[in-house]
């Protein structure tokens, strides 16, 4: 069973521990500057919102990539970037309508959520379960990604 | 049963793989018309700088991807097409028949009437054959003349820059990327080129290119000021125009493309049209266009090829949208970036830092879209233009502070 980030904004208090886990795994460094994941904060509203890449199914990202660059990994459905093909010309940063593909202009490359290769730190890292990685069928991704499909158009509706 | 793709860019091989996948029995080949594997113009600039080699250009990275897939990659230029007979016919003189038939011929590189262009120092940079010549030419600190400041010519500029060549950028508009651009943007671009040791030169036209006797800089380059520019090397980025040439006598509809519907179908029966070569619904606009770029042709690709698989899927329309890097100023701009009539906008402008945001509205949504010297989340204004999402109380928001476009799409998506 394929297992996906399940993201639930009510259990969120905002104490930034899954930007701190991302950006030290991934980065090596406790800077949430780094994060792949990002906590935004409603103060008006008391409401924090962690937000990632959902791995949807449309790849906006995967598919304009020019080179080739970002591919499947079948075991986690996560779209992993290869830096090593990566040319660093940021046509998924546009063509990802949520956002969540980003540039970093220190190492020329793109950056995005892997999925830690399964075991993903930020979900690790939450000590209110706001982020659990568990069984993709029953996730609130079902949400994000309806909405993705309102991006674009070009389903087969067949 | 046979689908035949005409050009083997990002839309023709995008069509391949989809076709592929969607009906695995049938009888796929792909015409590319130039002598190596599909790959990517996009990333010619980047085998400028050495980042990669000419492989790291190639669509598919996978070895014999084409074969595996049982999508026959043949070369050849076509030279017509017959519907009636459905066939096609090569330069070579030989024929090509077709069931279903998409044509992803791409643009060309458009020759401005300037004299000179055909001296041997002179090249378009559009193919891997003109990366390689331009790579003999631009060595460090060789003067390099740019003409076209525009999309794909501040690109190359980049490209340039960073082999170390002596470069001057002409443009004939009065500000840079043009299309792409608003005056302020397009300025604090120029600001910004000129810090990093670019010369441009806007409001500027090259007359003539004559050859000089020099031995270094073998040509003279003049311009409309009077001045005259001495230059090793002159490339040419002054626009493109869809690869359509082949299909008059064919009855096809075509305006600055061949003309296609939601299904991306042509007025021809069973010919299809993908990527630069097609002219089709526009998202902002509701009227038709030619969105020669990379999102575009992977989107049109894929629809075309579902659509003439028999899995009927309407397309609601490309969005035009760019991202640029020129010499480390990274711009983007989505939709009407120019704005709707009687439409609020909101800006945030910090000359000295090289920052910018302008959001054009239509009501309580967001319609179009420009950056500068921003990266993170950009991507989520294609979302909001997009997936039209009302603002409420968030227009009023971004009306004080656009640069909160991530937390706006967040706050109302979520």
């Amino acid at each position: 069973m394929q297992k996906s980030l399940n993201i639930d904004p009510e259990k969120c208090t905002g104490c930034l521990q899954c930007e701190l886990a991302c950006s030290y795994d991934n980065e090596s460094v406790f800077n949430p500057a780094k994060s792949r994941i990002k906590v935004f904060s409603f103060h008006e509203k008391g409401r924090f919102v962690p937000y990632t890449c959902t791995q949807c199914d449309e790849a906006w990202c995967m598919h304009a990539c020019p080179v080739d660059a970002i591919t499947l990994d079948k075991a986690t459905g996560a779209k992993i970037v290869h830096d090593n093909l990566c040319v660093g010309c940021k046509v998924c940063t546009i063509a990802c309508p949520f956002g969540t593909v980003n540039y970093n202009a220190d190492t020329g490359k793109v950056v995005k959520c892997d999925l830690c290769e399964g075991e993903p730190e930020c979900a690790k890292a939450c000590p209110t379960d706001a982020i659990t990685y568990v069984d993709a069928n029953w996730t609130g991704l079902d949400k994000m990604r309806a909405w993705a499909e309102k991006t674009d158009a070009g389903q087969a509706t067949a | 049963m046979t689908y035949v793709i005409i050009g083997a860019g990002p839309a023709g091989v995008t069509a391949a793989d989809t076709l592929r996948k969607a009906d695995p029995s049938t009888d796929v080949v792909m015409i590319g018309s130039e002598p190596e594997p599909p790959y990517s113009r996009m990333a010619i600039p980047y085998v400028l700088t050495g980042l990669i080699k000419e492989e790291g250009t190639y669509l598919r990275k996978d070895d014999g991807h084409y074969d595996a897939n049982a999508i026959q990659y043949r070369q050849g230029i076509v030279a017509s097409i017959d519907p009636a007979k459905k066939t096609l016919k090569l330069e070579d003189g030989s024929e090509q028949a077709y069931s279903k038939l998409l044509i992803a011929t791409g643009a060309s590189p458009v020759k401005p009437p300037v004299e000179g262009l055909d001296l041997p120092a002179v090249h378009h940079c559009w193919t891997l054959e003109d990366c390689r010549n331009i790579i003999k030419y631009a060595d460090k600190g060789a003067d390099v003349v740019l003409m076209g400041a525009g999309f794909i010519g501040c690109i190359i500029m980049e490209a340039l820059a960073e082999r170390g060549v002596n470069l001057t950028v002409v443009e004939a508009l009065d500000r840079m990327v043009p299309r792409m651009m608003n005056e302020a943007a397009g300025n604090m671009v120029k600001a910004w080129c000129e810090t990093k040791g670019v010369n441009v030169l806007t409001s500027t036209k090259v007359t003539k290119i004559e050859a000089s006797g020099d031995k270094q800089d073998t040509l003279k380059v003049d311009l409309d000021s009077g001045d005259q520019i001495p230059a090793h090397l002159v490339v040419v980025a002054t626009g493109v125009k869809s690869n359509i040439g082949f299909v008059e006598g064919s009855g096809m509809k075509t305006e600055e493309g061949i003309l296609v519907d939601e299904f991306m179908r042509s007025s021809v029966d069973d010919i299809y049209a993908a990527g630069d070569c097609a002219q089709g619904p526009d998202f902002s606009t509701g009227a038709w266009a030619v969105h020669a770029v990379q999102p575009t042709a992977v989107d049109h690709g894929r629809i075309a090829a579902l659509n003439m698989a028999g899995k009927p899927a309407p397309y609601k329309g490309s969005l035009n949208m760019n991202v640029l890097d020129t010499v480390g100023l990274i711009s983007a701009s989505f939709g009407k970036w120019d704005g709707i009539k009687g439409g609020d906008h909101a800006e945030a402008i910090d000359t000295d830092n090289f920052r910018y945001m302008r959001l054009e509205f239509d009501g309580d949504k967001i319609v179009g879209a420009l950056s500068l010297g921003r990266t993170d989340h950009i991507g989520v204004l294609r979302g909001l233009i997009q997936t039209e999402v009302p603002l409420g109380d968030w227009k009023q928001k971004l009306m004080a502070d656009p640069h909160l476009i991530a937390d706006a799409y967040v706050a109302c998506s979520q």
